[in-house]
């Protein structure tokens, strides 16, 4: 294709509202009922919810066995304005955790917007489970959540014993990314941990970093953190970049 | 030592100043989480009559976080300008509001005299239109490769992030902003991934954008001050380092940095001697619930902490500090009302502290709030003087997933209140003769795309 002459050849190379005209110095009318679409469509996002039926039989196939749990916040609302309440586990749950020392464990959570979840977890998870067997790590039973914060792994980890725990949670959903999943690495989970102490890997999602592609930085991610006993700022991802950037 | 009013036929306590200010604090989602916020209305009103009647002089004997305990503490009261509070020493909080309201001129020379808590206190018994009045009267300009802060300018941050950090689709979205007119404040990228491969590569193309269309401007990419400091040790073109910062040494500590380290992260960047008219190489990103959501608020108010957090900006000297006011969410400022008021205090603060104060004007889908609430503050913090706002195309980042101000946005604004671009930026803009062809389809033919990879 040859170079670009014209403003709106600058879509063919970003997903971003690029070139959108002008009308004055606003938005052309149908640039902007494009946007109020988009952001009617994400406010409907976040208030869905994971269909654990369909995880579990997703799951199964890979011979890993579902635990349901939820956290202490008993709606959305609640879930919104009460993030503390989102990070620990309803404690009726706390006892059907199985133990799972010394493994590595997957927390699979609505977070901020569940449709990315149901539709990417399964196949991260899928393509992270021989690369990490390869590094001799064991992959305890998969924990599904409801109403759940990144921190909520850290008790459910640290409940079950796991050397790590992998969060793979919906992220805020965007106008053009409905369905982003985001994993969240912490070495040695109990709750306490901070932010600077987990490795993340955000935009999973169909036109951004695919499963498979997130498989194996969690991988990379996770042989490091055994290495070094530590997740979060200690832990440089020095893995080339050039796997991951389009040619 | 603790206060007392009477409002209503009944007596508020406050035990000590931290709980005071929190008391006195407009409501917010973030505050009632956490525990601290008035239980009604008229204690609210109570704790702002008692916070009115407190003399400034007090806020330099009664920390809200203790000194022994807090590097940021220590920070505001050894740095405090004795000379330059002389001027307000004798008055009260609600004093201290008449005299901003009142007096004439440029209010730069009070920062070094005021602390964090002085400013936030005065911010708590302020309506919009005083946040608004009284922050339009603090100069502060600073310089990298332009000049930024001047009166009459308004400049735009442009925000090129991409889902994968693809070059092609951040040249693109540079290019579409260039041709919009931002860009003056810096060229930033937020990585999708803090990987030091990644980061160094979006380094060098923002440096090969700037340097093959010659823009007067500055770039950074903005990863943790670590990433940024071992690019810089592998020699990445560096231009700003960038770094969130909190109000707190807990919070700071939960982001993964110091003073310490911060000063070391700056020294780096300064050596590097990249700055052609001046050397404030530092850029930060602050905002309200920051502390509380890293469990590190010290029973304080979110926007006191926030204000405390612009005592370590100030340190170093930055380029640009901005609030991302609306990106934190609904449990910390739950709609329109709370976003709009919150990023006023923030650039009033700021301001008032002697930084070079811009806000991205945000709004998160799971917020109540939307592109009618961002026009209001938007428009608000334009009347106000703020420095620089985001500019993202069409509003919508398609990477970090939230909605900001759109390089339509940074041009609306400049029109309907008469702003300019920073001065060598405008000029540049008319020689490659940016705005003549702006709204016509072609593109100039100095911004050739294939000179930034697109082809």
């Amino acid at each position: 294709m040859s170079a670009p002459t014209r403003w709106t050849e600058l879509r063919r190379f970003t997903a971003a509202r690029v070139a959108l005209g002008r009308a004055g110095n606003g938005l052309p009318t149908a640039a902007h009922l494009d946007f109020q679409e988009a952001h009617a469509q994400a406010r409907d996002a976040v208030h869905s919810s994971l269909d654990a039926g369909a995880l579990e039989a997703a799951l199964a196939t890979l011979g890993l066995p579902v635990v349901r749990v939820a956290s202490q916040a008993l709606d959305r609302r609640a879930y919104l304005l009460r993030p503390d309440l989102g990070r620990r586990l309803r404690v009726a749950d706390r006892d059907r955790l199985p133990a799972a020392p010394g493994a590595l464990l997957f927390v699979v959570a609505d977070g901020l917007c569940a449709t990315g979840v149901q539709a990417q977890a399964p196949a991260l998870i899928a393509a992270a489970i021989p690369l990490l067997r390869r590094t001799g790590l064991e992959i305890a039973p998969v924990v599904v959540a409801d109403q759940a914060r990144v921190a909520l792994g850290d008790e459910i980890g640290g409940a079950m014993g796991a050397a790590m725990v992998a969060m793979l949670i919906g992220e805020r959903p965007g106008l053009t990314a409905l369905d982003s999943l985001g994993a969240y690495l912490t070495w040695d989970p109990r709750p306490g941990r901070t932010d600077a102490e987990r490795n993340c890997i955000s935009n999973i999602r169909p036109g951004g970093l695919s499963p498979a592609q997130a498989a194996e930085k969690l991988a990379w991610l996770a042989g490091a953190a055994r290495r070094l006993g530590e997740t979060g700022v200690a832990l440089k991802d020095e893995q080339p970049a050039g796997v991951m950037l389009p040619p | 030592m603790g206060f007392a009013q009477v409002v209503g036929g009944t007596r508020h306590v406050f035990p000590d100043l931290r709980t005071l200010l929190a008391r006195a604090t407009p409501l917010r989602s973030g505050d009632v989480l956490a525990g601290v916020a008035a239980d009604s209305a008229q204690q609210r009103v109570a704790a702002q009559r008692a916070l009115a009647d407190l003399p400034l002089a007090h806020f330099l004997d009664e920390a809200v976080i203790p000194y022994e305990a807090d590097e940021v503490t220590r920070l505001i009261l050894d740095r405090h300008d004795a000379a330059a509070f002389a001027p307000v020493r004798h008055l009260t909080v609600g004093g201290f509001r008449d005299w901003l309201l009142a007096v004439p001129g440029d209010l730069a020379p009070l920062a070094p005299g005021l602390t964090p808590e002085m400013v936030a206190a005065v911010s708590k018994i302020c309506r919009l239109q005083d946040l608004v009045a009284i922050a339009a009267k603090c100069r502060v300009t600073t310089r990298f490769r332009n000049t930024l802060g001047l009166p009459g300018r308004l400049s735009i941050r442009l925000q090129p992030n991409d889902p994968v950090d693809d070059p092609r689709g951040v040249a693109a979205a540079i290019l579409d902003g260039l041709l919009l007119g931002a860009g003056d404040a810096v060229i930033g990228v937020n990585p999708a991934s803090d990987n030091i491969d990644t980061t160094m590569r979006v380094l060098d193309l923002l440096d090969a954008v700037r340097e093959r269309y010659a823009i007067p401007t500055q770039s950074c990419v903005l990863a943790h001050v670590t990433t940024s400091l071992l690019a810089i040790e592998r020699g990445a073109p560096v231009d700003l380092v960038f770094q969130s910062i909190g109000g707190t040494e807990g919070v700071n500590r939960s982001f993964g940095v110091s003073l310490t380290l911060l000063r070391e992260a700056r020294e780096a960047a300064l050596a590097l001697r990249r700055g052609t008219i001046g050397d404030n190489v530092m850029y930060f990103e602050t905002g309200q619930g920051s502390a509380l959501s890293a469990d590190a608020h010290q029973g304080c108010d979110q926007q006191t902490i926030e204000a405390r957090a612009y005592a370590v900006a100030r340190e170093f000297s930055p380029l640009l500090v901005n609030s991302v006011v609306g990106f934190i969410g609904p449990e910390y400022l739950f709609d329109g009302k709370q976003i709009t008021r919150a990023g006023l205090e923030d650039h009033f603060c700021g301001k008032l502290l002697g930084l070079p104060m811009g806000v991205d004007v945000c709004y998160t889908n799971h917020a109540e709030a939307d592109q009618d609430d961002m026009d209001g503050l938007l428009t608000l913090l334009g009347v106000a003087g703020v420095t620089y706002v985001m500019g993202v195309p069409g509003a919508d980042d398609v990477m970090l997933a939230y909605q900001s101000t759109s390089f339509h946005d940074g041009l609306y604004l400049r029109a309907a209140l008469g702003r300019r671009p920073a001065p060598e930026f405008e000029a540049w803009m008319e020689t490659m003769g940016i705005e003549a062809a702006s709204g016509a389809g072609e593109l100039p033919g100095r911004l050739a795309p294939a000179l930034v990879g697109l082809a």
